[in-house]
């Protein structure tokens, strides 16, 4: 019933992911000023790469699904965003806790990724009302995939344009995720991000699978009731 | 395909002019929502960032309602079977509505801006021009472009007007963003508006990629 090396996956996945914890407990340092509370970074951070990377992708898949015809391309797009999406209210709440740990506040408007990502977020939460109102399956995915083509394209833009909207008035000096991390930090950082790419890519197999079993059951089932 | 964009541009300016149904239900909705502005912000007049805030939010939210019209003669009066079955590409529909939406946009802010102006601005509105028509006409056409595709893309919907303002705000984003930014200083009254090529490159990048994005994924839409 799984497709071939989902067993081999999840458990590599599940080896990694534990790695990956191992390291942010053990292995990588007490950050210098915020202590300990630093450590949401290597959760809150590989998410919000991977749901992006997860929406860009979505959209890519939508281009197959149109240049193609191929329906199965769109309910990998489909999955590809509903993960995304999911992760992504894994990236604000984990975010927010980081805000109200480190500023003092559980929303700050002057933290541009956080704020592009409310966008975008907000944007792809109007994916479902959009999908589920039309009926007719061919047109259902003919017309997603029409939104997760411009919503993926939108995602460079926002970030770009929200960025320009902030440093209006507040010039970043230092990013926070940039590649100024010292060693055993970036180490711990990477293997975060492979950890989280791992689990996303496990989660959509399953996701898929069960989706594409409760399409057989629909129309076993209407064969059934047909005969 | 530009004479059949053409033809459907002048069927949709015809009803236009003849229902009177869009433009002037915009119009009036930017007067109420300025008189709306006035109470809830509690100021006479306004300047600088709020007045630009202002003044865009109440474009876009208009916008909006045109936006939810742009298919609503096609719809109700079951004209989009015609036009599909006609031997035309999408693209020419896609053409037409989108400078539909565009003239549509010109002519609410040729009253919207003087009246805001008027009701609510504190400095003089003629020093931002002509600053502020560059600004209004890069708008429109990224207004135009995503307008046409998200109405579009809602047109065979079951809820269409609850989906039209959930997509088209969060993908205005941007260009509130450089629009507000751009108008800010000059309605500041600053001499020297600054920053204003950054925004403008903003909202002409803005309107390069989503005008190309609507042209390349139009074709896929309302085909039956």
């Amino acid at each position: 019933m799984y497709s071939k090396g989902f067993r081999p996956l999840a458990a590599v996945t599940i080896v990694t992911t534990a790695v990956a914890f191992a390291l942010v407990f053990f292995y990588a340092p007490l950050d210098a000023d915020q202590g300990f509370v630093q450590k949401i970074f290597y959760v809150h951070v590989p998410m919000a790469i991977v749901a992006l990377c997860g929406f860009v992708a979505g959209g890519i898949m939508a281009i197959r699904h149109l240049r193609s015809g191929d329906r199965s391309w769109d309910m990998r797009s489909y999955v590809t965003i509903h993960m995304s999406i999911i992760l992504g209210t894994g990236v604000l709440i984990t975010g927010a806790i980081w805000a109200k740990a480190a500023w003092g506040h559980w929303w700050v408007w002057d933290e541009p990724v956080l704020v592009s990502f409310l966008v975008v977020f907000l944007l792809y939460c109007v994916y479902y009302p959009l999908r589920f109102s039309i009926e007719d399956p061919e047109r259902q995915a003919r017309y997603s995939s029409v939104f997760a083509i411009a919503a993926g394209a939108f995602v460079p833009i926002n970030f770009v344009a929200v960025r320009l909207a902030e440093s209006f008035t507040h010039p970043r000096v230092l990013s926070q995720t940039g590649g100024s991390l010292p060693g055993d930090m970036r180490l711990t950082f990477l293997v975060c991000i492979l950890a989280m790419t791992l689990l996303f890519v496990t989660l959509w197999k399953l996701e898929l699978t069960s989706k594409r079993a409760s399409m057989q059951l629909k129309k076993l089932r209407a064969r059934l009731e047909a005969a | 395909m530009i004479p059949a964009a053409r033809a459907i541009l002048r069927k949709d300016l015809t009803i236009e002019f003849r229902t009177k149904e869009a433009v002037p239900a915009m119009t009036l909705f930017t007067v109420t929502v300025y008189v709306l502005f006035h109470f809830g912000l509690d100021r006479d007049s306004l300047d600088g960032e709020l007045a630009s805030g202002v003044l865009w939010v109440t474009l876009l939210l208009a916008a909006v309602i045109g936006v939810t019209r742009l298919f609503a003669a096609e719809r109700e009066q079951g004209g989009i079977d015609a036009l599909l079955l006609a031997p035309v590409d999408r693209t020419a529909l896609f053409l037409a509505k989108a400078t539909a939406l565009f003239l549509y946009l010109l002519a609410l802010e040729l009253v919207a801006v003087p009246t805001f102006g008027l009701l609510l601005l504190g400095p003089d509105l003629l020093s931002a021009f002509p600053e502020l028509l560059v600004i209004l006409l890069l708008a429109d056409i990224g207004l135009a472009a995503v307008g046409a595709l998200v109405s579009a893309l809602a047109a065979e919907t079951r809820a269409r007007e609850l989906i039209v303002p959930l997509l088209l705000l969060p993908l205005l984003v941007p260009l509130l963003i450089g629009a507000a930014s751009a108008t800010e200083p000059l309605l500041r009254g600053a001499q020297t508006p600054e920053d204003l090529g950054r925004f403008l490159a903003l909202l002409a990048g803005y309107d390069a990629v989503f005008v190309l994005v609507s042209l390349a994924v139009f074709d896929f839409l309302l085909e039956d």
